[in-house]
């Protein structure tokens, strides 16, 4: 079962998914969830804060548990399977990346704007100095040409990341646009390509296959999508695709469906769908953990969810800025009330 | 009466800045400018204005015409000020420390700077801490602050490359800063930098939670209000973009600041705070000293 590998997953529904579940993960769950993946070979599985660590906040949202509490869960239950973690500098800091590696983390996957790599350089220095696999992260690849991607990551590989990853947050990358990012990054760089996509036009698994197909090695997925938006490639799905392509992920097929259905789908509210705001998501090109906070801010101020993520997305505003939901709201609802005048 | 003088350390942006700054002072006399590249834009416009200019650094101009200054800015590095505050100490110049070395106390214009005025060095803190240091203190100062949060996001551009670096540094200094200035039990502080072209202008945003039942809502947009006009009286494009928030102990305060456009562009208002708190500090020391050399 453990045979040779062709791309390896990483499963982020503990991270990522935190955003859909409003950053209320507990132990137990966790600990399952974590025990399942391990038992069905996933390789990596991410655990933290949505925002990463440190991420717990009045901005992002409030941890119901203490992520380093979740991560120790995680990294008790698995036998064979490396814990992930998230760290956005600016948000955590060196010192969070230290305790996480302390209590078991393996892998470090350090996130930055698509056009902000540099700030990443201590960073990912000192997981490489802790011995950890190091990703660069490079977050809302949708909003920079191809050429700044390449240079960016470019400076990643320079600080020592392990695997440089095209990350999607908006959802809003088109195939051929997937392919062309993971192309150039395959030319310019020799150390691996990663994806990991969002699901806000469907496209997350067409995504996957074209990053595939190009040469990406890493790929990301979350079970039952839960993850922002719409959530993530699904990981159960790709796990079943990628056997029917004749792709070796190792991970088991049945044990995947058996935790999507029995261990993560009682967690979510409701199921992950695509709904009308996470569409606009990927249509507007906004990061998708904004999606509850702008639900929340449009039935504060008593106007469209969708008008304040469109807005959003002409503002060119990037990941973590949450507190412009708000700002955006509170304006657009000042409008409306000086038309109705 | 007479002006105190003043020597400004590093020629780069924020030091040329200071340097317009300082020319429209009261009690301040813009007099050196010293910097390590003779080929400096900075010091070349500090030559211009006729300023004396110092190419080899502090070595040189305490070396040349110490006794040209006795306020000095250091617009350096953190690490280049850890060796600049033993020198500028033992030559006895009130120091001015704008680099996030936090070799002596913090200081917040609004705040505290009586506290500390005969302190031989300074330190600012963060640009993000001088435009929400003061609001965490105006909440703090009518309800009791259990927790206070910042946002500081800045446009890509005015965040040079030694921010760029250690970009830890300024979320720790913050952190730190919001506790012990701005009075708040625990403190955070996040930093986001947004490339949107044209530039976005400085925005924060302050979180505070109020200690359970103390929250008193007229007071603290009262105080909060008060503050903001406070920090405009030395950073002219601070201003609250709402009236705060309240929702049941929660206070958010959201806040922009447009530079002064000195030398360095209007949306770079994370600098121009920096260099105004700096010169607002120093005017305060002036002011006693020639207060104290009249009686």
């Amino acid at each position: 079962m453990t045979g040779q590998r062709d791309i390896l997953i990483t499963e982020v529904a503990l991270r990522d998914g935190s955003h859909a579940i409003a950053h209320q993960y507990t132990v137990e769950q966790v600990t399952n969830v974590a025990r399942a993946l391990d038992e069905a070979n996933v390789p990596y599985m991410e655990v933290a804060h949505g925002d990463g660590l440190s991420g717990s906040s009045l901005q992002y949202g409030l941890s119901r548990t203490d992520e380093m509490k979740l991560i120790e869960a995680a990294v008790s239950v698995c036998k064979h399977s490396k814990v992930a973690v998230l760290l956005l500098p600016g948000i955590g800091t060196v010192n969070e990346l230290k305790e996480a590696h302390r209590i078991g983390a393996k892998m470090a996957r350090i996130a930055t704007h698509i056009t902000e790599a540099d700030i990443s350089k201590q960073h990912i220095e000192m997981a490489k100095n802790l011995g950890m696999e190091t990703v660069g992260f490079l977050m809302m690849s949708h909003m920079a040409p191809t050429e700044k991607l390449v240079e960016q990551a470019k400076l990643m590989e320079s600080y020592g990341a392990d695997v440089v990853y095209v990350v999607d947050s908006a959802g809003a990358l088109l195939p051929h646009e997937v392919r062309e990012r993971i192309r150039a990054l395959r030319d310019h760089l020799s150390i691996d390509i990663g994806f990991h996509g969002h699901n806000n036009l469907s496209l997350a698994m067409a995504n996957t296959l074209a990053a595939i197909e190009e040469g990406a090695k890493r790929i990301d997925g979350s079970v039952r999508c839960l993850g922002a938006g719409a959530g993530n490639t699904q990981t159960e799905v790709l796990v079943a695709v990628c056997d029917r392509l004749g792709i070796q992920t190792g991970v088991d097929i049945y044990k995947m469906m058996d935790l999507a259905e029995h261990i993560v789908a009682p967690i979510l509210n409701s199921p992950q769908e695509i709904t009308k705001d996470s569409l606009v998501l990927g249509y507007a090109g906004v990061y998708s953990s904004f999606l509850l906070h702008a639900q929340r801010a449009a039935k504060k101020f008593g106007i469209d969810s969708r008008d304040i993520l469109v807005e959003l997305g002409k503002r060119k505003v990037v990941g973590g800025q949450e507190d412009m939901i708000i700002d955006v709201a509170a304006e657009i609802a000042g409008q409306k009330a000086g038309a109705a005048v | 009466m007479g002006k105190v003088k003043v020597a400004v350390l590093g020629s780069g942006n924020i030091g040329t800045d200071l340097m317009l700054k300082l020319e429209r002072s009261s009690v301040l006399e813009m007099s050196v400018m010293i910097g390590i590249d003779p080929e400096s834009d900075g010091l070349a416009r500090a030559k211009e204005r006729g300023y004396i200019t110092i190419d080899s650094g502090l070595k040189g101009f305490l070396e040349q015409c110490p006794e040209q200054a006795d306020i000095v800015f250091d617009a350096t590095s953190a690490k280049a000020h850890i060796r600049h505050a033993k020198m500028l100490r033992e030559a006895g110049k009130f120091t001015l420390d704008l680099t996030p070395a936090a070799v002596g106390p913090f200081v917040i214009p609004p705040v505290n700077v009586d506290e500390h005025i005969d302190a031989d060095n300074i330190n600012l803190i963060t640009c993000g801490g001088q435009a929400t240091i003061p609001v965490v203190y105006a909440v703090n100062r009518v309800c009791p602050v259990e927790y206070a949060e910042i946002v500081a996001t800045i446009s890509s551009r005015s965040a040079g490359p030694g921010t760029r670096a250690n970009i830890d540094e300024f979320t720790q200094t913050t952190s730190r800063g919001i506790e012990e200035i701005g009075g708040a039990k625990k403190g955070k502080a996040i930093i986001i930098m947004n490339p949107a072209e044209p530039p976005i202008m400085m925005r924060d945003t302050v979180y505070c939670l109020v200690e359970d039942g103390t929250m008193n809502e007229a007071e603290v947009i009262r105080s909060v209000t008060e503050m903001a006009e406070t920090v405009q009286s030395y950073v002219p494009g601070y201003r609250l973009r709402m009236e705060p928030i309240i929702e049941g102990n929660k206070v958010t305060v959201f806040i922009e600041v447009e530079g002064a456009g000195d030398y360095l562009p209007t949306y770079s208002g994370n600098l121009d705070i920096m260099t105004a708190a700096a010169v607002k500090v120093a005017e305060e020391y002036a002011k006693k000293r020639i207060q104290s050399a009249v009686v």
